[in-house]
């Protein structure tokens, strides 16, 4: 059975190649070949699913040896996978929810003329994914970890004329680029402390090390964590990114790409364990994200920029429980599936609302939709109740658990933690809400002569009514007997936290908070009309708009910076390091005057040189010999 | 006496050279075919030195070659090859058949080949003599002079090649200028000679300082073992046995005197301001082989001679080099960001990544100096990749210039997808060769001197910054009018670039075949430097191919730090 590893990221590589090769030929069946590679991907994840659930609980690790990478000295990286149930899970979730976005784009993209390649880069990405969650060593991980930020990078720039699309795919892959110099220290870092980085024997031998090289370590992985993950420092890529068709925000820039830092840390969890100074630095990243990103939420008036502000937090919730050691690991992988299921879902949905209404992003250009696309509305809708938490939906299990755990933390922090965790809730049933009334509820804002709203076709539908299916059920399956934790326990394990405050209080409290978001929302968005133009709203609205001033901060001090550092050194190397060299040399034989001599046509003069420097050394040997 | 398979290697080039420039002037077409059957024979026969090398074999060098040639001297004829040699040779070999093929009309009569939109170049022409014969025996030479340094053992004959190669290379950089100019022929043929004075003066200084620590070199073994040599492996057999002591003072003035002519060549900060004028002014090919070949014997001699003849020294001078590696590599990337001209902006990406490699071979460790020569070999197949697209593109639109250019990706989207593969190549994406002998470099750096392995990190960054900039202007957004009109990569084009993307993955996914080669050479320089590898903090036992059997996990067992 584990001989089929290698082809779940063989098949989706394999239609990469086709499709990006094969030239115009394949124009016409370029989707359906794409969308094939996903699916064969997919049946081949649900074999080797059966097949590890036919094993005992400590039995379900597989691991295919392919060949040796490279080798140099005591440095060893093999082509190398490994099979268990953190990988498995993602395998699942990678293949089934990027087989439906393939589908979905068959719809979507029908009209474009580059659809052949926009599959090939879907199908290029999901092979890297599955190599960054089935690689069985760090520096193989490092592999997909990239491959998914090339994906990224194509996929966002797809429509390249647009100067902003090519603008948002560079920085999409230079602050990944920031995050990807962490992984590349955390890797020399195990590699000098343990001999090797393969998961394996560095996870077993934390024991033996300082706590201080295993902080370091940490927080490499953290910073690496932050930039695919959109986490605070880091996050300012991800509202850009979704400049990219809508399908891919959908996959790689909601359900799967960017939960890679939830992965890498949970993957790593035995080096956070025994780091307790790296976990604290995580649940902040995650406390800060989380509601960084709902503020961020509520103030767009994009309905994807307002999805991704969304997604950040969310992924906040899940860097928090990844960050809360063995008390939180299952919760955050949890959440990170159930999170996939309604966001794709959700993404899928402003696709179809966007692909009805002339590519109108403008919430504000939106209003009282909901009757023109019924489907979407209730898909996007069921999304929605899921996110937010509504009792017995996905989002209700997944996020209570983590709120939960947040508390349990214990002390101070846990206080602080919990609190965060609750008011992004509040905050999360707010821009929600707005965001469902301002699209589907209130009166039509959109000029009739000019826009039509209509439902989608079947090809796009059909994935999101499965998308909201899994958003309804998955949690509580997942829930019943604890399941998915037990499913987990064996890589992540599992201890059940001490929260200061009962379960019932903390969903009780949920329940308080999500009341009051939505009914605030109400009061804003539903009982008044929403005006067509925004407001200016109060400083908080204009900065969150801005996505609270990362971007200016960053333009000041990298980009201006930056510009007047190069702009500099261009200057002096030219007049400084090239006039200080010329000069020495000048000095020191009349260079300068000679060059401008040969340069002035005296090229011939050079063998003259030569002869004369062969005279001086048979001068000088016949000297030595003397000697 | 067996074949003498390294004399052959290099002189099927050398003949090429003289029978290519034979051919006469009316027959330009033929005169190219022979060049590429030239070059193409050299490529078999680095083939066949790959093959009949034996990695891991006892002594130091293979395939050896040796015959006394100036008595009075002590100058042998002396040839051999070790892992990192076959290596250089193999891509020497390899790339300059593409530089031909790529430079298939870079020599061709003006009259013949209108360049698109500049009206300049067609008019007032000083200079009408361009024989293509010149300029493909001038490849031909350059080539065979660079396989021979690389397989000289003589020190005397080493340098003697690494200071002719210069000539050839002159006449390629100042007689065969590139044609995309933007202030008309006259200034360009100024810039073209400045550029082509300046790579021989910088070089030739640094050859001259080279030949007199040569000279003091023979002193110093005439006067302790006799009889004066050149021969490398003598002197290092004869320090190793304590025949030749050489005095702490001499042998870092010696070090020295090597060491400032490879830096000049290969080229580390602050010596690197001819190389961005001479690959900018170069045409494409032309530039490649600047950087893809001929400094990489600067970067060979210093892991064959600066660290064999000098240990003490080298390992005296190596912070210093380091401070100044790290140097190259940002500064090198800094400036690659600030250029506006699309050769220029190459020309710093590789000035960085000399600085990679010099760092690797510095670090003195098995990953990094591993890495580097990986590295060597790498940068010239990537750069090669980006340089040669690179001038498809100029030669199309007829300007250096990066503002000249947008949205070539819609018109011609095969040459935008191979630059973005030779962009990734340069900024070290996983899964392309590079990325490999990078990261060894940076592992390699970082075992022994962690500050400096973490700074040099920085250079991804910046790596990717230059690259995806260089990429959006170029190829991204509105198409700009005067490359509406701009054709697709030719089939000659796609010729030349297939093989070497080809190349690129397959040595990022599986570069054992070279691994192979290098590592036992590497091994060899580090125990003649007397440097042995950083051991890990723990020791933890990866049994090789634990977790090839069967479901058991990898072997966990863990032994105490020694």
């Amino acid at each position: 059975m584990e001989n089929l590893i290698a082809l779940l990221v063989a098949a989706p590589l394999v239609g990469a190649a086709l499709l990006l090769c094969g030239g115009k030929r394949l124009d016409r069946t370029g989707h359906l070949i794409g969308s094939l590679f996903a699916v064969a991907s997919f049946a081949i994840g649900v074999a080797l699913f059966a097949d590890l659930l036919g094993r005992g609980a400590e039995d379900r690790t597989l691991h295919q040896y392919l060949f040796s990478w490279i080798q140099v000295g005591g440095f060893r990286a093999d082509a190398a996978f490994q099979l268990d149930q953190l990988s498995m899970t993602f395998v699942l979730l990678i293949t089934g929810v990027g087989s439906l976005i393939h589908i979905y784009s068959i719809g979507y993209m029908e009209h474009d003329e580059r659809r052949r390649r926009f599959f090939g880069y879907l199908n290029l990405f999901l092979a890297a994914m599955l190599l960054l969650v089935l690689a069985d060593n760090y520096l193989l991980l490092y592999v997909g970890w990239e491959g998914v930020g090339l994906a990224s990078y194509l996929l966002i720039g797809f429509w390249q004329h647009k100067p902003s699309a090519a603008t948002a795919a560079k920085k999409a892959f230079l602050v990944n680029r920031v995050g990807d110099m962490g992984l590349s220290i955390a890797i020399m870092l195990m590699f000098t402390t343990f001999g090797t980085f393969a998961f394996g024997p560095v996870l077993a031998a934390t024991g033996e090390t300082s706590e201080g090289k295993l902080t370091a370590i940490g927080l490499m992985l953290l910073l690496a964590a932050c930039g695919k993950s959109a986490q605070v420092p880091l996050q300012s890529w991800l509202g850009d990114a979704m400049e990219g068709p809508t399908p891919v925000s959908a996959l790689i820039h909601a359900a799967t790409m960017v939960t890679a830092g939830v992965y890498l840390i949970t993957r790593s969890g035995a080096i956070f364990n025994a780091a307790p100074d790296a976990q604290v630095a995580v649940v902040a990243v995650g406390a800060v994200t989380l509601l960084f990103g709902a503020i961020v939420g509520c103030a767009k008036d994009d309905i994807k920029k307002a999805l991704a502000g969304s997604t950040m937090s969310q992924i906040g919730y899940m860097i928090l429980a990844a960050g809360l050691g063995p008390i939180g690991y299952a919760f955050a992988i949890m959440h990170l599936v159930t999170h996939g299921f309604f966001k794709a879902g959700l993404f899928l949905g402003a696709g179809s609302v966007m692909h009805g209404m002339n590519d109108e992003v403008d919430m504000r250009r939106y209003g009282g939709l909901r009757t023109y696309m019924p489907v979407t509305f209730i898909t996007f809708g069921l999304g929605y109740l899921a996110i937010i938490g509504f009792p017995g939906l996905s989002g209700f299990f997944s996020k209570d658990k983590i709120i939960e755990a947040a508390f349990a933390k214990g002390g101070t922090e846990g206080w602080i933690l919990g609190g965060a965790a609750l008011l992004g809730a509040a905050i999360t049933a707010f821009y929600m809400t707005r965001v469902m009334l301002m699209t589907f509820f209130g009166e039509k804002r959109w000029d009739p002569d000019t826009t039509h709203p209509h439902e989608s076709p079947k090809v796009m539908t059909i994935p999101m009514i499965v998308l909201a299916v899994g958003s309804v059920f998955a949690g509580g399956l997942f829930s019943v007997n604890e399941t998915f934790v037990k499913w987990l326990e064996p890589v992540t394990s599992f201890e059940h936290g001490h929260s200061p405050v009962s379960a019932t209080t903390v969903t009780a409290a949920t329940m308080v908070v999500l009341v009051l978001g939505v009914g605030l929302a109400w009061a804003m968005y539903g009982r008044r009309p929403v005006p067509a133009t925004a407001p200016r709203g109060s400083l908080l609205t204009r900065a969150a708009r801005r996505d609270l001033l990362q971007d200016d901060f960053n333009h000041v001090v990298l980009v201006r910076g930056g510009e007047h550092l190069t702009r500099t050194l261009v200057y002096l190397d030219h007049s400084l390091v090239d006039g200080a060299v010329n000069g020495t040399a000048a000095s020191m034989g009349g260079l300068s005057g000679r060059l401008r001599k040969l340069q002035s046509g005296f090229v011939r003069s050079y063998a003259v040189q030569m002869l004369g420097g062969a005279a001086v050394l048979i001068a000088a040997t016949l000297l030595m010999r003397g000697v | 006496m067996s074949f003498p398979l390294l004399t052959a290697t290099a002189a099927v080039p050398a003949i090429g050279a003289i029978a290519t420039a034979a051919v006469p002037a009316a027959k330009r077409t033929a005169a190219k075919w022979l060049a590429l059957a030239f070059s193409l024979v050299t490529f078999a026969l680095a083939l066949v030195i790959a093959f009949r090398f034996v990695p891991g074999a006892k002594g130091p060098y293979q395939l050896t070659e040796s015959h006394a040639w100036i008595r009075d001297f002590g100058v042998r004829y002396e040839l051999g090859v070790d892992g990192i040699a076959v290596a250089l040779i193999a891509l020497t070999a390899l790339l300059i058949p593409f530089v031909i093929l790529a430079g298939w009309h870079d020599a061709d009569p003006l009259e013949e080949t209108a360049a698109p939109d500049s009206g300049s170049a067609a008019g007032n022409r000083r200079n009408s003599w361009r024989p293509t014969q010149g300029f493909f025996a001038l490849i031909l030479a350059v080539e065979a002079m660079v396989i021979l340094s690389f397989e000289a053992t003589d020190v005397f004959l080493f340098y003697i090649f690494f200071e002719a190669m210069l000539i050839p290379m002159y006449f390629l950089i100042g007689g065969f200028g590139d044609r995309a100019h933007v202030h008309g022929e006259e200034q360009a043929a100024t810039q073209r000679s400045y550029a082509a004075v300046k790579f021989l003066l910088y070089n030739l200084v640094g050859g001259l300082i080279m030949l007199a620590a040569v000279i003091g070199l023979y002193a110093v073994t005439a006067d302790q073992l006799g009889t004066g040599t050149f021969s490398l492996q003598q002197i290092v057999e004869a320090r190793a046995a304590g025949k030749l002591e050489l005095g702490t003072g001499t042998e870092r003035l010696l070090f020295l005197g090597f060491f400032f002519a490879f830096a000049v060549k290969a080229p580390l900060w602050p010596l690197h301001t001819w190389l961005p004028n001479a690959m900018g002014e170069a045409t494409a090919p032309v530039a490649v082989l600047i950087t893809a070949v001929v400094d990489k014997v600067g970067t060979f001699a210093m892991l064959r001679f600066c660290l064999q003849l000098f240990p003490g020294a080298s390992r005296w001078a190596t912070p210093a080099i380091l401070v100044l590696a790290l140097i190259s590599i940002v500064y090198g990337a800094l400036l690659a960001v600030g250029q506006r001209d699309i050769k220029r902006l190459i020309a710093y990406a590789s000035i960085s990544h000399f600085g990679f490699i010099i760092l690797g071979i510095f670090a003195m460790t098995t990953q990094g100096q591993s890495g580097a020569t990986l590295y060597m070999v790498n940068h010239g197949i990537s750069t090669a990749a980006l340089m040669l697209v690179a001038g498809f593109l100029i030669s199309r639109r007829g300007s250096r210039l990066i503002a000249d250019y947008g949205g070539v990706q819609k018109v011609a989207p095969v040459l935008a997808g191979t630059f973005l593969v030779g962009g990734l190549a340069t900024l070290s994406l996983p899964g392309l060769a590079p990325f490999v002998s990078e990261f060894l470099v940076l592992v390699g750096t970082f075992s022994r001197y962690p500050v400096i392995g973490i700074i040099a990190t920085l250079g991804i960054v910046l790596a990717a910054l230059y690259v995806l900039v260089l990429y959006q202007r170029t190829m991204t957004g509105p198409v700009k009018a005067e490359v509406r009109s701009m054709p697709d990569l030719r089939v000659r084009e796609l010729v030349v670039v297939a093989p070497l993307i080809a190349l690129l993955l397959f040595l990022g996914v599986y570069p054992k075949p070279l691994t192979d080669i290098v590592n036992p050479a590497v091994g060899h320089t580090l125990s003649v430097v007397d440097k042995k590898d950083p051991k890990p903090a723990v020791q933890v036992d990866a049994v090789p191919g634990g977790a090839r059997h069967g479901h058991a996990a990898p072997d966990q067992d863990v032994e105490a730090a020694k």
